[in-house]
């Protein structure tokens, strides 16, 4: 996982927009946590995919059904709508290829669901604006030389991408820097500028 | 001493100090040779108790040179079962718990009729009569057995290297006999680099004039320096270099100073000679040609039109595959292509690859990652099977 791993309350909201027993592919499934969840929660078949050889051994001997992959190469053996959910879960920035990738998790899931930290968020405004330097926060501790997170994007730029790829938007949640919901009628420039993490739900 | 011997092992081949299964002309095994092998007979062991619901049982498949003395001594050895590290009362495959199959594969050497196994149309040695034996032959002779536990479905299938390889078969022709499978540093088919160090075993076999065309017990002989030269440059393969380095370097054996002569001056050496004779005392020459060949021709894609996700078609089998770094017989990208026709298949699976230095032969020692992601895919698949602790 490419974020700070005390921040995942995205994990939560993932988790509900999955209905029990679903089919799952996790796709960046790191230790394992969301895969456990939705196996403790909703009892769903789930799969993992994981670039780190050490995330996929640990979650393999906690009994989870994991492989070593790259989402960037390994996502095209998988056949067409084999899972009702694949979720890409902070891992979108970390690829080579963001487009690909989400284009090949509408391929393979009946539904994808995508959750990312938004780039716009205030305080990367803010701490681009006034240092004139690549932001390095809480959230996103990197810096831009050694960060594994080489596509960021905000969340109009995400929306953006979703209708290149002829995605619709099923459902969108954005997480202000207390991981609470931001209000649903809010507009999207207000959610880009105070949303620190965005939850997509996508179908094609 | 050599007369002995070979009459020893001959009587292991017929009598076998384990259990054995018998099939007369009423049961023939059907061979991919496309002839039938009848009467025959399935040497095994077995640890623990099958349940009630006949739901706990595991097969284990061994490798290419192993036998179905798994978890316990080793009768012509006398040394611990091949795979005691893993299998036994408290151990990770707890016999406790779980009903643990072994048996002898076709074409072996310790009690499953094989190329040593009395021939009953001459009284004599089969030798090269016997038909070659695949790694499907094999599974079809396995599947008898299970039968005749009257076990309907396997909780697990798991082995390594050409175990791994009867795990695949057991998994394509079966798949409702299956309800887990662990391939262990294998691979759904056999290397072009497999098979020339196979050929290269081979041929010191029959170059050996003691072999005698393989009727060497005929002529109370055994071609024991073609089989140890054989063995000698399989060893090799199942080590890594870095592991080779680390246990002998440049070290020499017991003297000082290089001798100028071709004695074992190094360390490795005399580790080579030593492995390759204690390997003749127990196994058969022809059997380890059978052997052999039964991995050169496993092939499971080639048996589905070339795409090795067809083997797998529709499958509800729960995998694991394992892959050792350092591992030249095997490398990571066979399972890995496996893995990738299992996702293709839609399958449930689980894939670890272990870094270590210790080669191919890893997965039978003390590796305690190995050992944690086998815990971890048997426990899970226990509770799904609904098996209590």
């Amino acid at each position: 996982m490419s974020v700070n791993h005390a921040q995942r309350v995205d994990l939560e909201v993932v988790a509900d927009l999955i209905p029990a027993q679903s089919r799952v592919l996790d796709v960046g499934s790191g230790d394992g946590l969301l895969l456990e969840l939705l196996q403790a929660t909703k009892q769903v078949d789930g799969r993992g995919m994981e670039l780190s050889q050490r995330g996929v051994n640990e979650c393999v001997a906690r009994g989870l059904s994991v492989i070593q992959g790259d989402a960037d190469k390994d996502l095209e053996f998988y056949p067409d709508k084999g899972f009702d959910f694949v979720v890409l879960s902070q891992t979108l920035q970390a690829t080579r290829n963001p487009k690909l990738v989400l284009d090949e998790l509408l391929r393979i899931g009946k539904h994808a669901i995508v959750s990312f930290p938004n780039f716009g968020h205030w305080r990367v405004r803010l701490s681009l604006f006034l240092n004139g330097r690549m932001p390095v926060t809480k959230d996103l501790p990197y810096s831009w030389y050694d960060t594994p997170n080489i596509h960021f994007c905000t969340i109009r730029d995400f929306v953006n991408l979703c209708d290149e790829l002829g995605a619709t938007v099923e459902k969108a949640t954005a997480l202000d820097a207390n991981g609470q919901k931001i209000g649903l009628s809010m507009p999207w420039w207000f959610w880009n500028f105070f949303g620190q993490q965005a939850v997509f739900l996508l179908r094609r | 001493m050599v007369a002995l011997r070979a009459k020893r092992t001959n009587n292991e081949a017929d009598e076998p100090s384990s259990p054995v299964l018998r099939f007369g002309a009423d049961k023939p095994l059907k061979l991919d040779a496309g002839t039938l092998l009848s009467p025959f007979q399935i040497a095994y062991k077995t640890y623990g108790t099958l349940n009630d619901a006949r739901a706990n049982a595991i097969l284990v498949c061994h490798a290419l040179t192993g036998d179905q003395h798994v978890a316990s001594t080793n009768p012509v050895t006398g040394k611990p079962g091949w795979w005691e590290v893993l299998i036994g009362p408290g151990r990770i495959i707890d016999t406790s718990r779980y009903f643990v199959i072994c048996s002898n594969v076709i074409g072996g050497c310790l009690g499953s009729t094989g190329p040593a196994s009395t021939n009953p149309a001459t009284g004599k040695p089969y030798g090269l009569d016997l038909p070659i034996i695949t790694i499907r032959d094999m599974v079809r002779a396995q599947l008898m057995l299970v039968d005749h536990f009257g076990i309907e479905k396997l909780f697990c299938v798991l082995g390594g290297s050409m175990g791994g390889m009867q795990v695949l078969q057991w998994a394509s022709s079966y798949p409702e006999r299956v309800f887990s499978a662990l391939p262990i540093a294998t691979g759904a088919r056999h290397s072009s680099q497999n098979i020339a160090f196979h050929e290269v075993g081979r041929q010191a076999v029959m170059a050996d004039p003691d072999w005698h065309g393989g009727k060497y017990f005929e002529h109370g002989k055994r071609p024991e320096k073609g089989l140890a030269v054989a063995r000698m440059a399989a060893h090799i393969t199942y080590l890594s270099e870095a592991a080779l380095h680390r246990k002998f370097g440049r070290n020499l054996q017991d003297r000082e100073a290089l001798t100028f002569g071709f004695d074992a001056d190094f360390q490795i050496e005399s580790y080579l000679r030593h492995q390759g004779m204690t390997f003749v005392d127990r196994f058969d020459a022809n059997s380890y040609l059978y052997m052999t060949r039964a991995m050169d021709y496993f092939d499971l894609a080639a048996d589905h039109g070339g795409r090795l996700a067809d083997a797998f078609a529709g499958t509800k089998t729960r995998f694991c595959l394992v892959s050792f770094t350092s591992d030249w017989l095997f490398p990571t990208e066979e399972s890995r292509s496996v893995v990738h026709a299992l996702n293709a298949a839609g399958a449930s699976v689980s894939f670890v690859e272990i870094e270590t230095d210790r080669g191919h032969d890893a997965f039978l020692l003390d590796e305690p990652e190995l050992f944690a992601a086998i815990n971890g895919f048997i426990a899970s698949a226990a509770r799904a099977r609904g098996l209590s602790a």
